[in-house]
This record gives structure tokens, C-alpha cells and sequence, in this order.
């Protein structure tokens, strides 16, 4: 079947045929898990069209983007800080490593035994699956881990990357560690764009982020309203979506899509009854197209309203002071917010564990999910960690550990709905 | 509810599947029949035998027995709280229900009040299961329903390391070939499924007393060792494999009532 990007793809040196069958299987996937939804809002047909034209439509925004002499940047994690590269005039492109396609090529070059995440992007790009990845003029790693640190040496032998070091405690000697190295992105962004970030374009480009971080928080107050007024699922996608979108058109369509739902919460409607059981997500982020838990969960009599993860709160919780004038109060701002996430590489990480307990309380859950994947060790031992601090505040959790395989999903849906069981 | 209205419960495991039929407050009917690779049809011939007004189905075939059941008022729980409905009716103040079934092992903590606090379940390999024991059992050509006892008969302990069913096989052929006696391996392998349930028991924070369910309760050395090794009592029904179905019976007898 020929499609209007073929050419575009085939420029970007994709395998066509393993690619056709790729974005197949997404489309299958997407109409089982999303479109087969009721009381579906109106606003996410906005969110349906961006996601059936992830490798189109706006592959070919970032290809005309180009040809306009802008570079793409492509990113892995919450600790990339966007605004440097917007104000550098480039584009971000958070790469999503969320499914299991490129799994055999990546496993000839990394242990088995490797998160699935990390499969996922080196396997994209051995397998040349991924336009986004073959868009990039500069992909950026970060030491967040030992296993991406060592992936993304082996990254670098196929694309070029430049790797931030991600403190591990938050002393000011951290901060100091942190600061040299946002301070070196900027450098290295400047150097690939060929473009001078000035304060000006700094300044706007705090403000911008901060606008679809507002936009986002916007969303997740609405979200918690009773009777729950849209899928968690739904909201998934939106926070997947907002790493690779345009962002000033994101936040307006999340904007139309919040008015919608206050529509909907000041009429008291839901898309569930109100007595359904309340779950919130907490851990390892869930990529495009990682949707297996969440609608396991939501196919079992509960509803998600929160995810506690990089794709959910941690990417979006805190904002970036916007009184800095000079270039060095605004790189302080970034330095500051970005040394806030909570992220399970840092030792001690006591404010993940109070973030969490405080959420589930504001969101009034009767319940929370654990979802760590397979060989992620930093997420694995704070399961723990969290399972104690809920137990505390008397909130039951369920620690779930896959991957994106789909041979678990009967054993998964037994844990599930006995967890919903239990807590009903 | 008249006291005349049967309510059935039906447990579609991996490996079996067990029937149990109440009428008021009475066990009226039981049956049990091997999955097979046609568990619908095994399903069928078994309500074929009985009647009832509501059938609840537990197991891993829970949802394909209620999708393709519609004749029949079916409702559907895990096997979790199926385990956990049985155990209290046969047991009141059971507070851990170990369950080792056909392909998962199951650990329940049950509150004071017999509500589920807290399970845990094995990960998707059937180490340490039923499953293993039986392919274990066909390995050293021991019938399984005599593998227990032949375990028992050995005369040392020796440890097996692998709990992945392919590589423990390799390691007792090795072990042959070095001259042990298969009773000595038989405990060996017995001795490694206690380990990693002991493991899980310990995850949940067992509190006694406690309840071991499921098919692999019929085998006395897992009995033993495990007593031996948890210097506790363990409680073991008298049919272990039909404690799934009677809770999914006893959920519709509550469904019953309260409709």
C-alpha cells in the first residue's frame, strides 16, 4: 500500500516494508485500545489525528522545518531542558522508544537482559524504523542509568549524540555538576544550530514550556473530578503527544480540550459511574505506543486519574521561575527546576516518595499501581520504598513489573482485577 | 433466596477444571475434569450434569466461559478472591492462603475480617508449579500422583539450583549421571519449589494460620517440607483443588442475595 510520504521515508533511508508493517500494527493497536472507547471528548479527535500522523505528517513538518535551515533535536528524558533548544530556534523532538519492534537487532548489540526502553531505541534505530530518529541532526543522551549510559555509547557509533550527566544526590555540589552541564548543552546546541541563544529568545522560551506545562497541570486538575470526565488512557496520550508535537499548537488543542471537560465536570457527567474504583500509575515512564497496562486497568472496572511518571507529573509538576532577566539568573531558573525532579537516580529520593503519597490523596485514589519494567533496577528498589510509604497512609499498591511484550497480558489482568477486587 | 436455587461455581485452571454446586447452604455437587486443549467443550461437559440459576467462573478461562456461556447467567471473579471466598468458608479464621496450581503459585493475606489484604502471584515462568513437578515427575518416570512419597523416601538432601523448569531437568540428568539416586533428586526438586514459595510467603508477611490449596497440596512432600521448614501447622482441605470453585460459587450465592 503506497502512502503520500513514501518518498519521505524512503529519503530517510526507512525499511519501507518493516516500517509499513510497524505503523500497521500501531494503527490496529490504536483502534482496539483508543477508538473503541465511549464517551469518548470530542477534542481528542485532535490527539487521534496527530498520532495517525506521527511518522507523516509531522515528519514532514520537521523535513520543511529543515529545509529551512532549523535542526532537529531528539531527546530520551525530563532532564533535556527544551527551552534551550527552542531558544535556539530548534525543534525538540522527544524520542519515544515505546515499543518492542526493533527488539532482535537491539539484542545482537545489548545484553538480554536490558529494559525494554532501551531495546526499543537502539533497536529503532538498527532496524531504521523510527523517521523521528532519522530526522535528528543531534540526538541527546543522558546518564540517568547505567544501562542507558552504556547505550548510548553504542547509539553513538549510528547517530551523533552528546550525553548530559545526571547528578545523583542533590547537594550543592550537584547543583554546581548540573549547572556546567546545562551550561555545556547550551554550547553544544549553539555550536549544532549554528544560532546564538540570546536572553530575549531564552526568556520566550521559558515562557512557552512553562505555557504547556500550565496547559498539562490544567488537564490533570480537571481529570480529577468525580465522576472521572475523561480515560486516563486518553490523558496518557496527551502526555505522550506533548514530546513531540509542536508546542504552541499543543497547548491551544490541550486548551480547547480542557474547556470541553469543564463542560463536562460542570454538568457532573463522566465517562465512568462514580463509584468506580480510582487508580493512579506511578513509575517508569510508558512511551508511544505503551498502552498495555493502562488499558488492562481500565478494561478491569477501574479508571487511571493520575500517572506519577516522566510521561505524567514529573514532566510537568514544577514550572520555570520567569523573573530572570540576565542570561544567568534564567540558566539559575532552568538549573533550579530541573535539579526539582524526582527522578529514581537520585539517592536519597525521599521526595519521590512524598510526591506520590501526596498525589494519591489529592486524587483521592483508592489505590495505586506500580509499574516498573523489566531490569529497570532504579524503579524496581524504590517499588518498595513507595509500597511502605502508601501502606503508611493506609493506601494499598500493587507493584507490577513487564515489558512491551504481550505473552503476560492474561497473568496481568488476573493481578489487576484482584487488585480492584481488593480494594473495591 | 429459596433454599431449592443451585448456584454453581466453576474453576477454569491451566491444567484442570473443577465444578462445585450449592443449593442454600449445602455442597449438592463437585466434579473435575483435565483442561485439555479444548477447555470450552471440557466446560460443557461438565454443566452438562447439573443445573443452576447462576454460574460464576474463576481461572484463567474465566472471561472465555462467560463470553461463550451466554445462555447461562455467568458473572465472573479472579481466582484470588475465588481462593480467598473458599478458604474462609472452610477455615474461618485462616489468615494466608498458599495456593499451587497448574501453572502459578498464589499467596493471599486475608485481614481479620477475611478481606484480601495483600497477594502475590508468580511472574510469567511456571517454575515452581504444578507444571514443574509433573514434567520433573515424567523425567525420573514416577507416576505424579506417587511423586511426593517417593521423594520422601530419600536418604539425603541435596540442592538443585535452577528453578527454570528446562535447565532443573538438565541439572537431575546431570545429577543421575554422577550416580545419585532419583529418590534424592525427587527431594532436591521438591526442596527447590518450598524455597521459592517460602520466598513468596515471606513477601506477603504470612501470618498463621494458614491454608495450603490448590492441586500440588495433594503432594505430601511439599506438605511436609513446608511445615517442616515454617515449624507451623498447615491447614489442608480435603479436596485442596476445589477450594477456586467453591468461592466462585459461594460469590454467587452473595450475588443471589443480594439481588
Amino acid at each position: 500500500m503506497s502512502t503520500p510520504y513514501d518518498s519521505m521515508w524512503e529519503k530517510l533511508n526507512l525499511d519501507l516494508n518493516a516500517h509499513a508493517g510497524l505503523l500497521q500494527v500501531l494503527g490496529k493497536f490504536y483502534g482496539d485500545i483508543y477508538l473503541s472507547q465511549s464517551g469518548r471528548l470530542r477534542g481528542m479527535e485532535y490527539l487521534d489525528f496527530v498520532l495517525s500522523e506521527v511518522h507523516g505528517l509531522r515528519i514532514k513538518e520537521l523535513q520543511d522545518a529543515k529545509a529551512h535551515g532549523k535542526k532537529v533535536i531528539g531527546t530520551f528524558c525530563v532532564f533535556v531542558p527544551e527551552e534551550i533548544v527552542l531558544a535556539a530556534d530548534a525543534v525538540q523532538v522527544g524520542l519515544c522508544a515505546g515499543a518492542e519492534a526493533g527488539k532482535d537487532a537491539a539484542e545482537k548489540v545489548l545484553p538480554r537482559n536490558t529494559c525494554a526502553l532501551i531495546k526499543s531505541f537502539v533497536g529503532f534505530k538498527l532496524s531504521r524504523l523510527c523517521p523521528f530518529i532519522e530526522s535528528c541532526d543531534l540526538v541527546v543522551g543522558e546518564t540517568t542509568c547505567d544501562g542507558k549510559k552504556k547505550a548510548y555509547e553504542i547509539f553513538a557509533d549510528y547517530a551523533p549524540v552528546h550525553v548530559m550527566e545526571i547528578p545523583q544526590m542533590k547537594n550543592a555540589c550537584d547543583r554546581e555538576l548540573w549547572r556546567a552541564e546545562v551550561l555545556r548543552f547550551k554550547d553544544t546546541v549553539e555550536e549544532a544550530t549554528g544560532n546564538t541563544i540570546t536572553t530575549a529568545k531564552l526568556s520566550e522560551a521559558i515562557r512557552l514550556v512553562n505555557e504547556k506545562r500550565r496547559v498539562l497541570q490544567r488537564l490533570n486538575r480537571l481529570r480529577a473530578a468525580s465522576p472521572v470526565p475523561i480515560s486516563g488512557r486518553d490523558v496518557l496520550l496527551v502526555n505522550q503527544i506533548s514530546f513531540y508535537d509542536d508546542p504552541v499548537r499543543f497547548t491551544a488543542n490541550i486548551g480547547k480540550l480542557c474547556d470541553e471537560i469543564e463542560g463536562r465536570v460542570r454538568a457532573g457527567a463522566g465517562i465512568t459511574p462514580k463509584e468506580t474504583p480510582r487508580l493512579m500509575l506511578s513509575g517508569c515512564p510508558m512511551a508511544v505506543p505503551n498502552w498495555k497496562l493502562p488499558y488492562i486497568v481500565e478494561s478491569s472496572g477501574a479508571v487511571i486519574v493520575g500517572e506519577e511518571s516522566c510521561i505524567g507529573t514529573r514532566n510537568i509538576r514544577d514550572l520555570v521561575d520567569e523573573s530572570g532577566k540576565s542570561m544567568n539568573e534564567m540558566i539559575d531558573a532552568l538549573v533550579d527546576r530541573y535539579m526539582r525532579i524526582d527522578c529514581a537516580c537520585f539517592t536519597p529520593n525521599t521526595e519521590r516518595l512524598e510526591h506520590i503519597v501526596e498525589m494519591a490523596g489529592d486524587l483521592k485514589v483508592s489505590g495505586v499501581i506500580h509499574y516498573g519494567l523489566s531490569f529497570c533496577q532504579p524503579y524496581a528498589m524504590e517499588a518498595y520504598k513507595v509500597e511502605k510509604a502508601l501502606k503508611s497512609a493506609d493506601i494499598p499498591m500493587l507493584a507490577i513489573e513487564t515489558d512491551y511484550g504481550m505473552e503476560d497480558v492474561e497473568q496481568l489482568k488476573t493481578r489487576v482485577e484482584a487488585f480492584v477486587e481488593m480494594i473495591r | 433466596m429459596q433454599s431449592s436455587v443451585n448456584v454453581a461455581g466453576i474453576d477454569i485452571g491451566s491444567r484442570s477444571i473443577e465444578l462445585v454446586v450449592l443449593n442454600g447452604g449445602g455442597l449438592v455437587h463437585q466434579a473435575k475434569a483435565p483442561t485439555t486443549f479444548a477447555p470450552l467443550a471440557q466446560c460443557e461437559k461438565l454443566m452438562r450434569e447439573v443445573s443452576a440459576e447462576k454460574v460464576v467462573a474463576t481461572g484463567y478461562g474465566r472471561k472465555l466461559f462467560a463470553d461463550s456461556m451466554s445462555r447461562m447467567d455467568v458473572s465472573t471473579i479472579t481466582e484470588i478472591q475465588a481462593y480467598a471466598l473458599g478458604a474462609r468458608s472452610l477455615f474461618p479464621d485462616v489468615r494466608t492462603v498458599l495456593d499451587i496450581g497448574g501453572q502459578d503459585t498464589k499467596v493471599i493475606s486475608l485481614n481479620p475480617a477475611g478481606k484480601v489484604a495483600k497477594f502475590e502471584m508468580n511472574d510469567r515462568c511456571a517454575a515452581g508449579t504444578g507444571k514443574f513437578l509433573e514434567l520433573m515427575a515424567t523425567a525420573l518416570q514416577v507416576p505424579l500422583e506417587s511423586f511426593g512419597e517417593f521423594a520422601l523416601q530419600s536418604d539425603k538432601r541435596i540442592q538443585i539450583n535452577s528453578m527454570c523448569t528446562v535447565f532443573a531437568e538438565s541439572e537431575a540428568t546431570s545429577l543421575m549421571a554422577r550416580g545419585e539416586s532419583p529418590e534424592n533428586i525427587a527431594m532436591g526438586l521438591h526442596l527447590a519449589i518450598v524455597q521459592r514459595t517460602l520466598a513468596m510467603l515471606r513477601r506477603v508477611g504470612m501470618e498463621a494460620p494458614l491454608m495450603f490449596a490448590g492441586g500440588v497440596a495433594h503432594n505430601s512432600c511439599v506438605r511436609r517440607v513446608l511445615e517442616d521448614q515454617l515449624e507451623e501447622r498447615l491447614f489442608i482441605p480435603k479436596n485442596p483443588d476445589m477450594v477456586g470453585a467453591l468461592g466462585a460459587a459461594l460469590h454467587g450465592r452473595r450475588l443471589m442475595l443480594q439481588s
